[in-house]
């Protein structure tokens, strides 16, 4: 497949000099397309241009990042996003997260370690940093043991242990590799795991951690 | 001043008028009281002074016991708590009876009229200088210092047990020469020399003390200069360091935040808390803010990034203090040692205790050929949590870096003991 190897790239973020610096990072190995600035032009050059990744700041004047994924993914369902931010509030994390972007990665990351994400998202899988690891971690923490009956969604309200114990690595900064290493699974185990867990993070009871959220906010 | 001012002023009790004080302010106090020229008043105590030095004791027991117009207190009621300046005040009187009453015995008889107003205005000036407030401690000194010498200087401890000293023995002396020689003409000489020592003392007292104020001066300074040094470093260490980092991380506000704020906590813990920078606060801090603690320490001073995931957060106890040092222990290990440009930090807070892990991606090293100074390190890292009933384990390969891992059960009785 042509296009993961060199996956069509839309940069959406409202520094200009981020824009070019995530340019000249992302080198050759991808194909920008174009660059936006804030939440309407982004949507208009993400329908126009139909990318394969696009590369998105959670914080943007117009109504932040999630309301640009939602946005696309109701009449573009393929198209994939990765979020990109510097900022440490976990609410707008999961909020950019639950809307459909598949990763979350923080601006100190190096190039290198970028054009991997980039081209994971394009793939279809899910990139989680450190940070949104402790992030979900912290999320199904809060919302506390299921109750002993079965509900409809219980499954999907927290994680099973293997998945913990995979985002916990993960949070510690292992790679995939080092992670299937660790605990004698595949590579391609461990992608499922993740997946996993963006699933459930993204189908979960939204009451629940719209709720933890903003309890995350006032304390 | 008007008649009018002094008699509206009149009405009250008996104050100090400080802001029209010659000495004490206790002559313009009652002018101010009483509606008589102040000048007047003045006059009074200055006679009263040469008929016998009545006038300045009399001034100064007024100056003990009417309060000034900015205190609430009398200088006396605070020289009660004042159990050194009594002692030394009543020391002092006595040791001048003495004085006097040898130097009557002597022939100089017409000194004991002197006696009451003399020990009572000593006595009096030794516990104003103690407790005055400083402004009239000023006043007394540039008074009195000129006039006697050395009494000036009885604020300084050492100075005035030297100087009780010398009068102990003294009188000592004198009153042993008063017991072995029944005959007083043999004091007459003696009584001469006193007057003379006293003489040079009062001649010399001055310079005296112009030369240990040179040395205080001098040795304030000297402090002053080792303060100036001691907080160049600490404001090095810390302040500028940070501010260093912050322009390195001038497009990413969320670290440059984080910086100030970690600066401005630690600068306030330092200033006001008097808590060096760099120390871990054991109180009123929990697990989260003493790890991003531990990070922006850690990135101020040995220059790599230092990535924290914390889930969860709980107050400290003396458990969990430990883990934090060795976790800070294991930090600036691996900042110093491994090579690696960033140290990740995870910590994650669970019910029945914590686990923290510091991992980076530097040289790395063979655990089975550890060099001596690591092992220590190591044991001290271990040690650490151990005592606590926490556990270390340290895995590291050559080439792909290093983990320490930290776990620290949290328990209820620890939380209480850090209550305490």
């Amino acid at each position: 497949m042509i296009d993961s190897a060199r996956p069509r790239v839309v940069i959406v973020d409202d520094h200009a000099v981020f824009r070019s610096g995530v340019r000249s990072e992302l080198g050759p190995a991808v194909q920008i397309v174009g660059e936006a600035d804030d939440v309407a032009p982004a949507i208009t050059l993400i329908a126009e241009t139909e990318p394969d990744v696009v590369l998105i700041d959670v914080h943007l004047p117009g109504g932040g990042g999630s309301a640009v994924v939602t946005a696309v993914k109701a009449t573009h369902p393929d198209i994939r996003f990765l979020a990109l931010s510097a900022s440490d509030a976990p609410e707008d994390v999961i909020a950019i997260i639950r809307a459909g972007a598949r990763g979350y990665v923080t601006k100190t990351i190096s190039g290198a370690d970028l054009v991997d994400a980039v081209i994971h998202v394009a793939d279809g899988e899910a990139v989680f940093s450190p940070r949104l690891a402790g992030f979900v971690l912290d999320a199904f923490a809060a919302l506390g043991p299921v109750d002993e009956k079965p509900a409809f969604d219980a499954e999907l309200d927290q994680l099973t242990a293997r998945e913990r114990e995979v985002l916990r690595l993960i949070a510690r900064g292992f790679t995939y590799k080092e992670i299937a290493r660790e605990l004698f699974i595949s590579a391609k185990t461990v992608e499922s795991h993740v997946s996993s867990v963006l699933r459930k993070l993204q189908m979960s009871s939204r009451h629940q951690l719209t709720r933890w959220a903003a309890d995350r906010h006032l304390s | 001043m008007s008649a009018e001012e002094h008699w509206l002023k009149g009405h009250g009790p008996w104050q100090r008028d400080v802001e029209h004080r010659l000495v004490g302010g206790v002559a313009s106090g009652i002018a101010a009281r009483t509606s008589v020229d102040v000048q007047y008043v003045r006059l009074a105590f200055i006679i009263a002074a040469l008929l016998g030095g009545f006038g300045v004791a009399a001034y100064v027991v007024a100056w003990l016991l009417v309060p000034a117009t900015d205190e609430p207190t009398t200088i006396g009621s605070r020289a009660l708590n004042d159990k050194q300046g009594v002692a030394l005040a009543a020391g002092l009187g006595a040791l001048l009876v003495a004085v006097l009453v040898v130097v009557s015995f002597a022939g100089a008889g017409w000194i004991g009229s002197l006696a009451w107003p003399l020990v009572i205005s000593v006595a009096g000036i030794v516990v104003l200088i103690r407790n005055a407030s400083p402004a009239e401690q000023a006043t007394l000194r540039s008074l009195v210092e000129p006039l006697l010498g050395f009494t000036g200087d009885t604020t300084r401890g050492m100075t005035v047990m030297r100087v009780s000293i010398a009068l102990v023995l003294l009188a000592g002396g004198l009153a042993l020469l008063l017991v072995g020689h029944a005959q007083a003409a043999l004091l007459l000489p003696l009584a001469g020399v006193t007057l003379v020592v006293a003489a040079v003392l009062v001649v010399l007292g001055p310079w005296w003390l112009g030369i240990t104020r040179d040395l205080v001066t001098e040795r304030q300074a000297r402090a002053r200069a080792e303060e100036r040094a001691d907080m160049a470093a600490r404001v090095h260490d810390s302040v500028l360091q940070t501010l260093a980092l912050i322009q390195r991380h001038a497009d990413d506000p969320q670290q440059v935040i984080q910086l100030a704020r970690a600066q401005e906590r630690e600068l306030r813990s330092w200033l006001f808390d008097g808590r060096p920078p760099g120390s871990l606060g054991d109180e009123s801090t929990t697990l989260a803010a003493g790890i991003r603690l531990i990070q922006s320490e850690v990135e101020a001073q040995h220059h790599v990034s230092v990535e924290t995931v914390i889930v969860g957060d709980c107050a400290l106890d003396n458990g969990l203090i430990a883990l934090l040092g060795a976790a800070r222990e294991a930090t600036v290990n691996a900042a110093k040692w491994s090579g690696a440009a960033a140290v990740s930090v995870f910590c994650e807070v669970e019910p029945a205790g914590v686990t923290l892990f510091v991992r980076d991606r530097g040289r790395g090293f063979d655990p089975a050929t550890v060099p001596a100074d690591r092992k220590g390190l190591a044991e001290s890292i271990r040690g650490r949590v151990t005592r606590h009933g926490g556990t270390a384990a340290i895995r590291s390969v050559p080439g792909e870096g290093t983990e320490i891992g930290l776990t620290m059960p949290r328990s209820t009785t620890a939380v209480e003991q850090a209550a305490r």
